[in-house]
């Protein structure tokens, strides 16, 4: 199978994702919509083969860790977890109600497959750290992927785990920047301008790369060439859309936590229902 | 079981080479034990410890809450953390973290930050910790201990090598007193009862414990019987052996190097005011900050004596009804 097919069947894997996190938000009427929708793409890629693991032993010690720490990104998570079989999808109702396992910020304790427990910007970059630390330390070759939003750059923490990370060579680190370009406040580079996300990571002596966070073909290649690289952490900063494939949300102002109508989400998930049906058919063309 | 030595005097082991000792002769068994640090190798003592195991042994730079994440992310996987930073950075600047990447998260972290309260010294008020039991006593599910002398402290590192939590240990770099014989072991969770006595009964903690036993002979020459307590535990309080003592003493008072505000005064208030209020009075730092100065210096400026003991244990007992 060629990279274009394969692009083609993880897009197919991320339109999937995409409808059951928007149904997964329908009944509460509300949500982290903007920053879910940017991450799809990735979270297709890695839970299609390059983040190790299975579903039917979330605790197996073999597997590669995935540290959200967006952790405000934990239902386009959840609905991945559900669709790669950590859990079944009747549990997705239980996102944000009281005594559910499902809350609206990661918690390990709480949901099968989540590997890290997050929610306060700046610390899973840290958290991700000791996990590749001790991995390293109990020689096993696993992965810790990282998931950071731009905004969440601003965090000083943030600076403090990567000059870490690079100065102990942990080479099995894999970190993204979900670089939507939007955080709570406004556009970032107007509430606190990250500059070159790229080129700071580089400077901070990481393996660094820039890539389209929407084509998973891209992302795939990246993680590729990221794991190639033993000796330095890598960053891939996601060049992505706020709110990509939920027509409501995407580009628009406030889109990080928003409020939606029933006929909002429903025409959302009828265009998501036909963007999968479209994937699907390019898939299938490219295969026969 | 402990036994209490017949005189208290100051222990000729500095307290980190206590900490430092234990924890590499723990290591030698413990492959999971990890130590990290942030740019105070040297003042923890934990030299010996970084050159007998390097590669469990990590420095993190000036990186406070970068360390306390590490140490979360290394107990998710199997490792023992312990980290350390002077008292203040071990705490306040690290709220947070300690709260959500370590508690929350429900992962097996030990915190020890040094230099408690007026034993800061020189290094004045921007190292002092008054606040650092105080910060973290509303995080729930912690364990805070301030070891009073080295036989506490070398007890409790062996058990926090094996109990699963978040801890904190608050702990003297220097001589401490020496008040427990050796072997002596500790049950967390439950304060000493170092003297008996009836009329009063003293908590203390760290070098306060010290200055309680002082104030109780000096009380004793005036017919005044009190108990003195080494409440090593904040958190959870001991509130059995609190009501117990308000009980058959009735009349409280507590001995700490820490701000009155949140820390053993009002653990102790707390037990009180809800079980068998007695009068309760409190000797600590009342609400300032911290400065430079030698300890006899600071000990007197922020009233941590023996002499404000027996008085604020004179005034309790006068308010019994």
């Amino acid at each position: 199978m060629g990279i274009g097919q394969e692009a083609k069947e993880l897009q197919v894997v991320a339109d999937g994702i995409r409808l059951v996190t928007l149904r997964t938000f329908a009944n509460l009427g509300f949500g982290h919509i903007g920053g879910a929708m940017s991450v799809i793409e990735t979270l297709a890629v890695l839970y299609s083969g390059e983040l190790r693991c299975d579903p039917q032993k979330p605790g197996w010690d073999g597997r590669d860790r995935l540290v959200m720490s967006k952790g405000h990104a934990g239902p386009a998570l959840y609905a991945t977890l559900s669709l790669r079989g950590f859990f079944s999808k009747d549990l997705l109702s239980e996102l944000n109600q009281g005594g559910g396992r499902l809350p609206s910020h990661c918690d390990m304790h709480k949901t099968p497959g989540i590997d890290m427990t997050t929610g306060s910007l700046g610390q899973g970059i840290s958290t991700a750290i000791g996990l590749a630390l001790g991995a390293r330390m109990n020689g096993l070759g696993n992965y810790t992927f990282l998931i950071l939003g731009d905004g969440e750059c601003d965090e000083g923490q943030v600076w403090e785990g990567a000059m870490f990370a690079a100065h102990y060579k942990l080479g099995s680190l894999i970190a993204f920047v979900d670089w939507n370009k939007q955080q709570l406040d406004g556009f970032t580079r107007e509430v606190m301008n990250l500059g070159d996300i790229e080129a700071k990571f580089s400077a901070f002596g990481w393996h660094a790369a820039v890539v389209n966070g929407h084509d998973p073909g891209a992302i795939k290649a990246a993680i590729i060439d990221a794991k190639l690289e033993t000796e330095k952490p890598s960053v891939i900063v996601l060049d992505t859309i706020k709110g990509y494939g939920c027509d409501f949300a995407e580009g628009v102002d406030g889109n990080h936590h928003m409020t939606f109508t029933a006929e909002q989400i429903d025409n959302a998930i009828a265009l998501a229902s036909q963007r999968l049906e479209a994937s699907r058919e390019a898939a299938s063309v490219g295969e026969g | 079981m402990f036994k209490v030595l017949e005189w208290f005097e100051k222990s000729p082991l500095l307290m980190r080479d206590v900490y430092c000792n234990t924890l590499v002769e723990l290591a030698q068994d413990n492959e999971d034990i990890v130590v990290l640090d942030a740019d105070l190798v040297s003042s923890s003592g934990m030299k010996p410890f970084f050159a007998k195991y390097p590669e469990r042994a990590i420095q993190c730079g000036i990186a406070e809450a970068n360390m306390i994440g590490i140490a979360a992310g290394l107990s998710a996987m199997g490792k023992v953390p312990f980290a350390h930073s002077f008292g203040s950075f071990a705490t306040r600047r690290v709220c947070d973290q300690i709260m959500i990447s370590a508690a929350y998260a429900k992962q097996n972290v030990r915190i020890v930050g040094s230099d408690p309260g007026i034993t800061a010294a020189y290094n004045g008020g921007t190292h002092m910790p008054f606040e650092d039991m105080g910060v973290l006593r509303s995080i729930p599910e912690i364990t805070l201990i301030e070891p009073a002398d080295p036989v506490v402290l070398a007890d409790i590192i062996k058990q926090l090598a094996v109990l699963r939590g978040v801890f904190y240990i608050r702990m003297a770099r220097k001589n401490a007193a020496a008040i427990y014989e050796d072997g002596s072991t500790f049950e967390i969770g439950h304060g000493n009862v170092l003297l008996p006595g009836d009329d009063v009964t003293i908590v203390a903690s760290g070098i306060m414990v010290v200055e309680a036993l002082k104030a109780a002979a000096i009380l004793r020459t005036e017919d005044i019987s009190a108990r003195v307590i080494d409440m090593f535990t904040w958190k959870p309080i001991d509130a059995g052996l609190i009501e117990g003592c308000a009980r058959s003493t009735g009349a409280f008072v507590t001995a700490e190097n820490h701000n009155i505000v949140g820390g053993l005064g009002s653990a102790v208030a707390e037990v009180l005011s809800t079980t068998f209020p007695v009068p309760l009075e409190m000797v600590g730092v009342n609400d300032r900050f911290g400065q430079v100065g030698t300890e006899d210096f600071l000990r007197e400026e922020y009233g941590l004596t023996a002499e404000n003991i027996v008085a604020a244990a004179k005034r309790a007992i006068a308010r019994k009804v």
